[in-house]
């Protein structure tokens, strides 16, 4: 006990020494050096148009419109709720992920109006682990683009196009793996149509 | 498997080959015993030794092992106080644009220890509950501090190992701060800026209000996200500021954001090893180790990146495509993000149980049967391939004890590890070190299936039920924090057991450690002889690969078979 009661001191001022250091001036050092030099990107890599906050690049939104390309299910809140980022977390073999999954590939496929032997990519039909995934694979848009096109009254193949510019692609060639980004895609599509 | 996705591989392998043994080469250098002066003394000095004046530290003066432990003791209890005070208070606290209300108290003690155990298990949502004050001096704090914990108790045993009849085996407070000064604040520094770069959030701005396209209100939070994920990963943490960790975008944004998290995830555990060969002065019983570590983090990476790009079946039948094509990277994409995909969660779910880090880019619920148990599996080898900061070299230094004791059984000798006679009083501590942590796993996951509270927590049912209960307290008990996020692990019940769980993985794990320190740094070092069993062989290797996962099947394989393994093979 008497050793114990000797130890009590250091680990109170070391203690009070690292909250300092690392609590304090190395959070602070790294907002203080990231805001100088990469304002953006430390900010979350919001949007603007005409000067307005319309989201994040990296954060994605819960497109329902016709016209708009539909992000993947997502499990945040009541969707794509930024303050409560969350996986559906239902096993594989869970009776309520196979209906869940079930349902959204009649959805999905009337939505888009595909045939009944068209098969969805998983992504359609799966929620996502954030909740806020940004993307949806270049197999997914293209099969709502004749969808979208249709909705706006332009070509598949213009949407195509927006398509493979807003396609994020591997970091380095290799390393992830590639997406489309759905608010970049739309907004691109609300830009084109002004 | 892609050619990207091997090319991945490649990436993250190389990049361990070259930065691990540089590192460790570091790490000896910081902890060197020959009086050399440390790298960095002339700049950190001057502070440390202000501060070790104010606490009143001789930092000249080494401790026993006894002394050792009560300082490490003294410095944790004091951090679940300051941590749950912290918690409790932060609505009085600065630094809170969103006025989160104080922590209620059983999150906040669950938290405290948490933190302060380097097990980082979240029962909040890190978005909707902690002030960013909270999120800094209290969070980002301990994942330094339990970090460097570990650390400091590894190289006390290396030294117990490597000294000589002697009573001591260095300053606990010294350890320390060298570990925090030296190592882990610059490496974080420079990797925050880094993360940053790439997306990271770093402000310490209110969350920001948006409007959609379609007129919508999306809320996107604010905080000093970089400078917390840099340490959650690089201390074999896994504590992140958001409720989704390395799946949120915010912490994770790109593939090359989560190579980097792999990476720095990996790096001190492996270096550890090659530390540990320098300071023993024989780089070969570093090498053994650290291609142990490797053996047994590749096999669950492979297995777990083969399960999760094959998909999930039950979804084939129902008109999904599950196939990598050019267009999609195809796979188990339940709980996972495009980014990322069923490649990137298979290794990065390998790299987070196999070190006792616990964050999670993909959720670990939602893995296939087998790929899930093989993260399960991972942790229950008890966090030493590679393991946490520290405690993954001193975990799998005390299974090299067991052994080569077995080896001594078998040719009917006195067991020896670099010289040191290895005899009853070692031997009892290791099989202390080896039984705690599965004795209060199962124990409290038996009583779990049994009783009301334990039951009401689970989200899926049958045997992933149990994997997830399962799961939940070996997560505890080996001080990771990853979950299988569907049980619901706030009501009293789980937070009072797994904080247990999680102290004994702590502390009834580093004790028993600094114990043999004492034990062995007494001993003489006994000259080599022909009958002397060598331990930097690729044969011991292999012995002690063995060893461990026969100790950890003979432990483990019962609760495996009715969860994981009857799922996988039921479905």
């Amino acid at each position: 006990m008497k050793i114990l009661r000797r130890q009590l001191a250091p680990a109170v001022v070391m203690l009070a020494a690292l909250t300092l250091v690392l609590g304090l001036l190395y959070p602070l050092a790294v907002t203080g050096v990231a805001q100088a030099t990469m304002p953006g990107r430390a900010d979350g890599s919001l949007v603007r148009v005409d000067g307005n906050v319309v989201g994040s690049t990296l954060v994605g939104q819960g497109f329902v419109g016709e016209e708009y390309f539909h992000p993947r299910p997502s499990a945040a809140g009541d969707g794509y709720d930024a303050l409560a980022s969350a996986g559906s977390n239902l096993g594989p073999g869970s009776q309520e992920l196979i209906d869940t999954v079930d349902q959204r590939v009649d959805e999905y496929r009337t939505v888009n109006r595909l045939d009944e032997d068209i098969v969805v990519p998983v992504d359609a039909v799966t929620a996502s682990g954030s909740g806020l995934d940004p993307h949806i694979s270049v197999a997914n848009a293209t099969l709502q683009a004749q969808r979208v096109a249709d909705a706006r009254g332009t070509s598949r193949e213009e949407v195509m196009t927006l398509i493979e510019i807003h396609t994020d692609h591997r970091s380095l060639g290799f390393l992830g793996q590639a997406g489309v980004n759905v608010l970049g895609l739309n907004l691109a599509l609300d830009e084109s149509a002004r | 498997m892609r050619t990207a996705d091997w090319l991945q591989a490649i990436a993250i392998l190389a990049t361990l080959a070259v930065a691990c043994p540089l590192l460790g080469r570091y790490i000896a250098a910081v902890f060197a015993d020959d009086g050399t002066p440390a790298p960095g003394d002339r700049f950190f000095g001057p502070v440390e030794r202000f501060v070790y004046r104010l606490g009143g530290i001789d930092s000249t003066k080494e401790q026993r092992w006894n002394v050792y432990a009560i300082s490490l003791i003294a410095f944790s209890g004091v951090s679940v106080l300051a941590l749950y005070a912290l918690q409790r208070l932060q609505e009085m606290l600065p630094l809170n644009p969103s006025d989160m209300a104080g922590v209620a108290p059983g999150i906040a003690w669950n938290t405290a220890v948490s933190f302060v155990t380097n097990t980082n298990w979240q029962s909040y949502s890190g978005e909707s509950t902690m002030s960013h004050f909270t999120q800094m001096a209290g969070l980002t704090v301990q994942n330094f501090c339990s970090a460097a914990v570990g650390l400091a108790v590894a190289v006390a045993l290396i030294r117990g190992l490597v000294r000589e009849r002697r009573g001591t085996i260095g300053n606990f407070w010294v350890d320390l701060t060298k570990a925090v000064t030296r190592i882990l604040l610059p490496i974080s520094f420079v990797f925050a800026l880094v993360f940053v770069g790439n997306g990271v959030v770093q402000n310490l701005s209110g969350p920001t209000e948006v409007a959609t396209l379609e007129g919508a209100t999306q809320t996107l939070p604010g905080g000093a996200i970089a400078s917390q994920e840099v340490i959650k990963v690089l201390g074999t943490n896994g504590g992140g500021p958001f409720n989704a960790n390395s799946i949120h975008p915010f912490e994770n944004p790109t593939g090359f954001t989560n190579l980097m998290q792999i990476v720095l995830i990996l790096l001190i555990p492996f270096a550890m090893a090659f530390a540990f060969g320098r300071m023993a002065k024989n780089r070969k019983q570093g090498y053994v180790v650290a291609a142990t570590m490797f053996v047994l983090l590749f096999g669950t990476a492979a297995n777990n990146v083969y399960q999760e790009t094959s998909g999930n079946p039950a979804l084939t039948q129902l008109g999904v495509t599950q196939r990598a094509t050019a267009d999609q990277s195809g796979g188990n994409l339940e709980g996972k993000d495009i980014r990322i995909g069923s490649a990137g969660c298979g290794v990065f779910s390998a790299a987070t149980t196999n070190t006792s880090t616990g964050a999670a880019n993909c959720q670990h619920d939602s893995m296939t049967p087998a790929g899930g148990g093989g993260a399960l599996f991972a942790m229950m080898l008890g966090e030493i391939s590679p393991g946490g900061v520290g405690s993954g070299l001193y975990g799998m230094l005390v299974f090299v004890l067991m052994a080569v004791f077995l080896a001594g059984l078998m040719v009917g000798r006195t067991p020896e590890y670099l010289g040191k006679r290895i005899q009853t009083a070692e031997i009892k501590l290791v099989v202390l070190y080896i039984l705690f942590v599965p004795l209060v796993v199962l124990g409290f996951g038996a009583i779990s299936v049994v009783v009301g509270p334990g039951l009401e927590g689970q989200l899926n049912t049958g045997p992933h039920g149990l994997s997830e209960i399962v799961y939940a307290f070996t997560s505890a008990g080996n001080n990771n924090g990853s979950a299988f996020g569907g049980l619901t692990a706030t009501n009293d019940w789980y937070t009072t057991t797994l904080g247990l769980c999680m102290l004994v993985g702590r502390f009834f794990l580093a004790i028993p450690t600094l114990a043999l320190a004492g034990s062995l740094v007494r001993k003489r070092r006994v000259p080599v002889t022909s009958g002397t069993f060598p331990t930097d062989t690729p044969l011991f290797a292999g012995l002690l690969t063995a060893t461990v996962l026969i100790v950890v099947g003979l432990t483990y394989f019962p609760t495996l078979a009715l969860g994981p393994i009857v799922e996988h093979l039921a479905r």
